[in-house]
């Protein structure tokens, strides 16, 4: 279970998260939606711990993550996986390379097994026999499947995505929210999805957090937040800008 | 100009603060054998099998105009056959691993810095993280014991090459006696002076690929940062070698009168 009490992060003077607190129950599959550039990614980093808050508590399993050094926090990261917005997938090495990097230290393991585990989670993000491609051989959409493959190798307890389907084409989106919910349901994670697409947060999550003005301005499942008549949801889900906004 | 005085003061402070606690945490994690030894073989090869052609020309260059600046010099006071001794000791213990370490920073610290801060842009170091990866272990440690080793040996390579181009361009080229050149060489030339070139090589390593590591992970954001750290890491490497070459020939000298 996460849990984030009373959580704040400014750089400088803006203040980015201004006491945001909410719960993630084990199994659950939660959508955090916000206007770009709101703290969404911020958030999500700060639940492994990549950011320190300025205030406030992250508990993963009851254990706060604020007060851990590096070292420890290497520890509680073996619970998480995470796919980047860019995939961030090590441009250096090849596929294999990429997806095997977390099992590489493992001695029980040998050569034979590890391809075979990496075949096994390259099977399920339907990118068999890519091993020996170059990331930079690879399309967005293929990047993001192999990041999500080198996340969940290890069979983490929480996956962790940010803007999944950002960047690619409708199509490439609705396979990304389908694999997203086949590794959900597979592997029994619990997931947490940072995203501005209305579409792909309906669809993967089964409770929506709005971030707006650094908070959690609202919550609830898709149905509510879709139907909500409050007007910062009503606009955001339905991507109506208020005229002070019109830029031209 | 109070302030910005301040703020300098303060972030230079800071920067040295935070490149103390990488160095911690590097040498703590090089004695602890947590990073894998591909990398350092990867490492070793890209500083110190791909530098060979940079050192071996610096150094063949460094010896030659050397010799030939000191024959002009020494040859009006008929002291010709003392000019190797005085290319030996300056290849050995001063120009030998300053411009080793300068030549290598210039090709790798920026390399390093580079590579290291757009894989920061890139997200790739937090990626490293969420993997239980520290990046210290993984970046950094392989391409310390990489410097600590080639610096010593890619020095000895141009000094070597230093004094042999030295050699030939004063008997070939100005006549020098060799005979009488050789054993000024050797009486001069002390075992000192090579043990003094060599630990600074080693120091010089140290400093290059911290700062090159260090400036590629505090990085900015986007083109304009990894540019900036690239620079950076150059410019810094090459004024801290040459600060800290000044108060190393002190303290060896003054350390290895005893031995």
């Amino acid at each position: 279970m996460i849990e984030v009490r009373d959580l704040k992060k400014s750089f400088g003077r803006h203040v980015v998260l201004d006491g945001v607190s909410f719960k993630v129950e084990t199994g659950e599959s939660v959508v955090i939606i916000g206007r770009s550039g709101g703290g969404k990614s911020i958030l999500l980093k700060h639940l492994i711990g990549l950011l320190m808050p300025d205030a406030g508590q992250v508990l993963v399993d009851g254990e706060d993550l604020c007060g851990l050094n590096e070292r420890q926090l290497l520890r509680v990261r073996g619970k998480f996986g995470m796919l980047f917005q860019g995939a961030a997938l090590f441009d250096s090495l090849n596929v294999f390379e990429n997806v095997a990097f977390a099992l590489r230290r493992r001695r029980d393991l040998s050569p034979e097994e590890l391809r075979r585990k990496v075949a096994e989670v390259l099977d399920m993000v339907e990118l068999s026999g890519t091993e020996e491609k170059k990331p930079s051989e690879l399309s967005g959409g293929m990047r993001k499947r192999v990041g999500l493959a080198r996340a969940i190798i290890y069979q983490p307890q929480i996956v962790l995505y940010d803007e999944p389907t950002t960047g690619l084409d409708p199509v490439v989106s609705d396979s990304i929210d389908r694999l997203i919910l086949r590794v959900r349901d597979a592997l029994k994670v619990t997931t947490v999805v940072v995203t501005h697409d209305m579409r792909s947060a309906r669809r993967v999550g089964q409770r929506i957090l709005m971030l707006h003005n650094g908070r959690i301005y609202a919550s609830g499942t898709p149905d509510e937040i879709f139907a909500s008549t409050d007007p910062v949801v009503h606009r955001f889900v339905n991507g109506i800008s208020v005229p002070r906004e019109h830029y031209f | 100009m109070n302030g910005f005085a301040t703020r300098f003061v303060t972030e230079w402070l800071g920067g040295l603060g935070r490149l103390t606690l990488l160095a911690k945490e590097a040498l703590t994690s090089l004695f602890t054998l947590k990073t894998s030894s591909r990398t350092v073989l990867y490492q070793l090869y890209f500083i110190g099998v791909k530098s060979q052609s940079v050192v071996v020309v610096t150094g063949a260059f460094t010896g030659m105009v050397l010799c030939a600046q000191t024959y002009l010099q020494f040859h009006k006071v008929k002291m010709d056959t003392a000019t190797l001794a005085v290319v030996s000791v300056s290849m050995c213990s001063e120009l030998g691993p300053v411009l080793t370490a300068l030549m290598v920073t210039a090709r790798v610290g920026a390399s390093m810095a580079a590579e290291l801060g757009t894989m920061k842009v890139t997200e790739q170091i937090d990626a490293l993280r969420t993997l239980a990866t520290h990046p210290v272990d993984y970046l950094v440690v392989p391409r310390l014991i990489a410097s600590f080793v080639s610096l010593p040996l890619l020095t000895a390579e141009s000094i070597m090459i230093g004094i042999t181009a030295g050699y030939i361009v004063g008997v070939f080229l100005f006549g020098i006696d060799p005979a009488y050149a050789y054993y000024n060489m050797k009486k001069y030339t002390e075992d000192t002076d090579l043990i003094i070139g060599i630990i600074k090589s080693f120091m010089f390593g140290g400093i290059l690929a911290l700062i090159g590591c260090y400036k590629g992970m505090t990085c900015g954001e986007g083109a304009e940062g990894v540019g900036r750290a690239t620079t950076e890491a150059v410019v810094y490497s090459s004024i801290t070698i040459l600060v800290s070459n000044f108060f190393l020939t002190l303290t060896l000298s003054e350390l290895l009168k005893y031995l």
